[in-house]
């Protein structure tokens, strides 16, 4: 680990000037995911900016009638929160399944989206990577890839995102807010992210320098009646192969409003839109749903040891959105 | 006893430099005052600089749970949090659990249930557990938590319960069982002498 | 003191549970562990490991690394003090690696390359990351295949291979037959303490506070590795963060005797949990084909079982995965055979009991797969097959209650209510399954010495070179110490894990306890009978000294072996993939238990190694660069709290009466046989058999898609 200055911001305005355009500059939130980069020497800061005690720790309800929620929230808040437990439960339960308990307390929701893929290529700085090292290559299309992407990745890179909330957040249409210098800015989730096409090293649309403030749910009802599901190879405390966060909407057998993301799949939590307008207006039963997971997955790319999910992916989306409607007939 | 030189490492005093500083760290209701380098995690704070070694490093990368300290009440894993980035905050360790000879109850149904085996796991262990049943308490939910609307009602603390909360504490001796036990046994409500006043926490085992 | 005129007659305190005597300690944080123990004047290395896998050293630029602030020394082949390696130690010839900086050859990636010292841990950990070496690589080969035509015959601690029949002729002649190869994972000990020394030279002797399996065993192999009168060498290893056959000796205790050495103060060399996926050893991953042949009534004709594993290209070690076949079934013709492959990857080592717990998941899947197609329940075809005698060396056992750890868990578990047919019994999405096993491990004793000292002041004080990796051996030391001394186990302090003790057996092999504990208490039984004679106690106490070595070595010839019937429970999705241990019952039959408390603990412990094993653990190996892919343990998983549900370890009687103190051994047997209960659940789910390790989501989603309505 490369020695560093640290300081500390006590407002936004502050902490945008500290950063400044230094590309050696870091934010230090929960450090869960930065300090162990930093350990790994994948990330080698010559400057931290801690903004762990920015006013931004609050959930609280916005204009339109959604939530507003502050960037330094940590999981921990964020998921026991009652509002959000309330009227997005998936998002509570994604946030639940991640990580553990420790380290749902120290992470942040600014951090969390910002995390790191956990591909070992890109820990490793020993080898190449694309993501880390542009240019160098991606030992991964022809190496290790059980748990690598099939939605929308490239020859040039194929990591999974890790988040378990940034799959829920995708679903129910979160908007990330920032600051920078030049003021402040907001990014649809679906924006938020960069197709990882020959640029795996840019992974998001956030301008040089900027802060994270918070993400903005707007009101979606039929978030009220919604799940998260994620398996993994132990039972707990590790990453997804594969997760779904559904919402479903369910008026005389017919899908009135659905929505579907998936994780562990692509680069980012992929908001599964085919599948959701396959969705709606048809009727709620499994062979719908099949259905709908399949067109999703038509454009799967998967690698010869990651076709397993496909498949696991569209059994996911058939056992949670069968609950949901069976839950809803009750 | 221990048969070997023991003397205290004198704590270094650096030349200041803008990659160090002189932080007051309060762990266990002490403040302590040191110069660090900004990398030194809290956990090395602990154990290298401040003698408090109770607090064990397994993974060094927030993977194993064995350096898991209380900070301003809540869990949390002590190998990612900078020292520096501490300052201010309130620092419990395993050394802190104890009210003089009297142990925390985690830690006498621990030693009562044999909770453990090597013992390395141990103090992030109990750590862990003070505060699952601190967080349990508090009404949070979990991932074992059937349904985490808040009309639901807070889930009662079952085995299940217990080992997904724990579940960031990993015991390669497989104490799990016993730990689990413990912990139930620990949350359940005592008389004044101590005593368990019911037998519920024996349903962990049911 | 108080004499008593009046005596009540004692009741021994061994098979009485007692908490463990440290475990206050363990408790409060107070215990400390190797690399806990500040000295002044203490100085961190950091070990830089080879990032190919085949090659020589071509240069190490030490300059810029030596400019870095509070950097003491780069110790790499050029520089470091020669060692020797031509000697025969405890474990036998020891494993070149051991060697450290003494060439520039590198045989694998991972291989230590150089130790940075530096003033602070942070100064080591940026200055080694920061050393730049130079490598000439040469193409690797860590292809590990049934397939390759280099393997050679496996002559480890036991031999390659066994013989007796005509197989082909009796598999012919067999009514069932089942011909199956499995495969289990390279599995690594992941013990929750890191390996960590330190070393220092205090008035010309060489003191080493470790975390070992055995403090006597390492100063050994210091000794000779650094020509030095083994009584100049002193090994402390008072509390251990768990071993499993990991914590030997090891390079960062040699590099932290060189550094030492070359800096005249102390040096603490501590493993990062990387580092130990390459440093510390690991269980070799193996391919096993087993056949067996069987009567119409399950009386086994033929037997053969197979095993490739690997080892490094400098030093063979063997996963001896055929044991279980050579201890548990008898067969007309009886063939068992163990072969190696030299491959560029670092030397494997024993591991949690090494060759029975994936010989037991080949072996115990292959009985259970004979069973289904026998159409016999899977307990009573291995009750066919109990054998009078050891199945390939003929000698008679210690003693074999198999039978009656079966009786007693298919009691317990409800086995007689088990529906054989697979694939029949749902619960939401869950499909649930039941499956047994069964398990033996070695019972062995090593030559120990211990005393025994009666203190003036009442107390007393036992001395032995003993470990306690979490075996709970401190306190059934205590135990055994108590009853010979006929005292209360409160009147008598323990001291282990110290090498100026004397010869010691070390923890291993399940024989810690039992050798130290027959030391102890043929120790503590003369001192009593010495004091019982009403000799003054001097201000120096009375010391007695015994070494067990003759009477060790008198032990007749058997076969001695604690067994155990593994019974699983569980729940599979087959739409995701996922599996779920409900319940796990193990009973064994383990001789003497010492502290039930600690015993039990012990076993369900080896048992939650099982489940592990069978579902989570699997090193995973990148053939491009010849290292492992996320070496930690996010990518290396190992059961946590969710995965292990109520797990219940029992024992029923079972006597070695050639055994002073009755004991067998515990550490082992409690996986043996767990993994193949559960894939033998699995299969009862779902109807699918799984005979690759680990039994992973990916795994079950493919078999459910060959199998429809699995």
């Amino acid at each position: 680990m490369k020695e560093f200055t640290y300081h500390k911001a006590h407002d936004v305005a502050g902490a945008v000037a500290l950063l400044g355009a230094d590309p050696e500059a870091r934010f230090l939130g929960g450090g869960t995911n930065l300090v162990d980069l930093m350990k790994n020497g994948v990330e080698r800061p010559a400057r931290l900016i801690d903004v762990r005690d920015l006013p931004l720790d609050r959930i609280e309800p916005a204009e339109d009638g959604g939530l507003r929620i502050g960037a330094t929230v940590t999981n921990s808040d964020l998921a026991a929160h009652p509002d959000v437990r309330r009227r997005y439960p998936a998002l509570a339960q994604a946030v639940l399944a991640g990580a553990s308990g420790q380290l749902r307390n120290m992470a942040t929701v600014g951090g969390n989206l910002l995390q790191r893929t956990r591909c070992g290529y890109f820990t490793d700085v020993s080898r190449p990577c694309n993501k880390r090292r542009p240019g160098s290559g991606c030992p991964a299309v022809h190496g290790v890839h059980h748990n690598h992407a099939i939605l929308g990745a490239s020859e040039h890179c194929v990591a999974v995102h890790p988040s378990d909330m940034g799959v829920a957040l995708a679903a129910f249409d979160a908007v990330v807010t920032y600051e920078t210098a030049d003021g402040p800015g907001r990014l649809p989730l679906a924006d938020f992210y960069l197709p990882v096409g020959d640029t795996p090293h840019r992974e998001t649309a956030l301008p040089q320098g900027a802060l994270i403030t918070g993400v903005e749910l707007p009101p979606v009802p039929v978030a009220a009646h919604s799940r998260y599901r994620k398996v993994r190879e132990r039972a707990s405390y590790a990453f997804a192969i594969g997760s779904v966060a559904a919402a479903l909407d369910v008026r005389d057998g017919v899908v009135h409003d659905v929505r579907l993301a998936f994780g562990a799949v692509a680069s980012r939590p992929w908001r599964a839109r085919t599948a959701e307008q396959a969705l709606t207006g048809a009727r709620a039963d499994a062979d719908a749903f099949a259905a709908a997971a399949d067109a999703e997955l038509a454009e799967a790319r998967p690698l010869p040891d990651n076709g397993y999910k496909v498949t696991l992916m569209r059994n996911l989306v058939v056992a949670v959105l069968t609950e949901l409607a069976e839950e809803a007939a009750r | 006893m221990f048969p070997l030189d023991t003397r205290k490492k004198p704590i270094m005093e650096s030349a200041p430099s803008p990659t160090s500083g002189t932080i007051t760290l309060h762990i266990n209701g002490e403040k302590h005052t040191l110069s660090v380098d900004h990398r030194t995690t809290l956990l090395d704070a602990l154990r290298e600089r401040l003698d408090l070694t109770g607090t064990k490093k397994g993974c060094d990368h927030g993977q194993c749970g064995a350096c898991t300290v209380l900070i301003d009440g809540r869990r949390a894993v002590s190998c990612l949090q900078l020292a520096v980035a501490a300052e201010g905050r309130e620092i419990t360790t395993i050394e802190g659990l104890a009210d003089g000879e009297r142990l925390h109850p985690v830690q006498q149904a621990f030693l009562d249930l044999d909770g453990f085996q090597c013992g390395y796991c141990t103090p992030g262990q109990i750590c862990s557990a003070v505060a699952v049943i601190e967080e349990h308490a508090a009404g949070w939910p979990s991932a074992a938590t059937a349904d985490v609307r808040p009309e639901a009602g807070p889930p009662p603390l079952t085995a299940e319960e217990i080992r997904e909360r724990m579940s960031g504490n990993l015991c390669r001796c497989g104490a799990y069982v016993s730990i689990v036990q413990a912990v139930a046994r620990a949350a359940q409500p005592t008389d004044q002498d101590g005593a368990v006043r019911t037998t519920a926490g024996e349903e962990a085992a049911a | 003191m108080t004499t008593t005129t009046t005596r009540t007659p004692f009741r021994g305190r061994t098979g009485t549970a007692h908490t463990r005597v440290e475990g206050r300690e363990k408790v409060t944080g107070a215990a400390r562990y190797a690399g806990e123990i500040p000295f002044a004047d203490l100085a961190h290395g950091w070990l830089v490991l080879s990032t190919v896998a085949h090659g020589r050293i071509r240069s190490i630029e030490t300059e810029p690394v030596l400019a870095m602030p509070g950097v003491l020394a780069v110790l790499h082949h050029e520089n470091a003090p020669r060692v020797n390696t031509d000697y025969v130690g405890m474990l036998g010839k020891p494993d070149p690696t051991l060697a450290v900086f003494q060439d520039d050859r590198v045989p694998h990636l991972g291989w230590p390359v150089a130790l940075v010292v530096a003033e602070t841990s942070e100064q080591a950990r940026e200055a080694a990351e920061a050393l730049v070496v130079h490598y000439d690589q040469e193409p690797h080969d860590i292809d590990f295949s049934p397939a390759r035509t280099d393997t050679v015959p496996g002559e480890g601690y036991v031999p390659a291979t066994t013989e007796k029949g005509d197989l082909e002729a009796e598999l012919a002649a067999s009514a069932f037959v089942v011909d199956a190869e499995y495969t289990t994972p390279e599995e690594h000990h992941s013990m929750m303490e890191p390996h960590a020394a330190t070393a220092r030279w205090d008035g010309g002797r060489l003191e080493l506070v470790d975390s070992n399996q055995g403090a006597f065993w390492v100063v050994g192999e210091l000794a000779n590795l650094f020509s030095l009168d083994p009584a100049s060498v002193r090994v402390v290893s008072e509390h251990v963060g768990g071993g499993f056959g990991s914590k030997g000796v090891r390079v960062h205790q040699v590099a932290a005797v060189m550094a030492a050495t070359e800096l005249q103060r102390p040096v603490c060399v501590v493993m990062t949990r990387r580092q130990m996926f390459y440093l510390t050893g690991y269980r070799s991953p193996t391919v096993q084909r087993v056949r067996l042949g069987a009567d119409a009534d399950g009386r086994l004709r033929a037997l053969e079982h197979h095993s490739l594993s690997l080892t490094s290209p400098v030093h063979d070690f063997v996963e001896s995965s055929t044991m279980p076949s050579r201890v548990m079934y008898d067969a007309d013709a009886h063939h068992t055979a163990h072969r190696l492959v030299r491959l560029n990857v670092p030397t494997p080592t024993y591991m949690r009991a090494p060759g029975e717990a994936p010989g037991s998941f080949a072996l115990e899947c292959a009985i259970d797969e004979l069973a289904e197609k026998a159409g016999l329940d899977p307990i009573e075809l291995r009750l066919r097959n109990e054998p009078e005698r050891g199945p390939v060396s003929g000698l008679p056992f210690g003693s074999r209650n198999l039978a009656a750890c079966f009786r007693e868990g298919a009691r317990r578990f409800g086995w007689a209510d088990r529906d054989p047919r697979p694939g029949v019994r749902r619960e939401g999405r869950w499909l649930l399954g039941t499956g047994t096993a069964a398990g033996s491990f070695a019972a062995g004793a090593g030559p120990s010495t211990a005393t025994v000292t009666a203190e003036a002041d009442g107390t007393f004080t036992v001395r032995i070179g003993a470990a306690d990796i979490g075996t709970g051996a401190r306190t059934a030391l205590t135990l055994i110490a108590a009853d010979a001394l006929e005292v209360p186990p409160e009147r008598i302090r323990t001291h282990i894990g110290d090498s100026d003790f004397g010869p010691a057996m070390l923890a291993g092999g399940s024989r810690g306890t039992r050798s130290w504990g027959w030391a102890v208490q043929t120790a503590a039984a003369e001192l009593r009978e010495r004091l019982a004679l009403g000799t003054d106690i001097p201000p120096e106490g009375i010391t007695v000294r015994s070494d067990t070595t003759a009477a060790v070595g008198a032990l007749a010839g058997k076969e001695r072996h604690s067994y155990g019937a593994q019974f699983a429970e569980v729940a599979v999705d087959v739409a995701t993939g996922e599996v779920r241990v409900r319940r796990m019952l193990g009973i064994f039959a383990a001789g003497t238990i010492v502290n039930p408390l600690t015993a039990r603990s012990q076993l369900i412990g080896g048992m939650t190694w099982g489940i592990s094993m069978a579902l989570h653990e699997e090193a995973v190996r990148d053939k491009a660069s010849g290292g492992l892919y996320g070496p930690d343990l996010a990518g290396y998983h190992v059961a946590t709290h969710a995965d292990v549900p109520f797990v219940e370890a029992d024992w029923v009687d079972d006597h070695d009466p050639d055994d002073p103190i009755g004991i067998k051994g515990i550490g082992e047997v409690g996986i043996v046989g767990t993994a193949a209960a559960i894939a033998n659940a699995v299969w009862h789910a779902t109807g699918v058999r799984h005979r690759h390790l680990p039994i992973r989501p990916d795994r079950v989603l493919q078999a459910a898609a060959e199998v429809p309505h699995a």
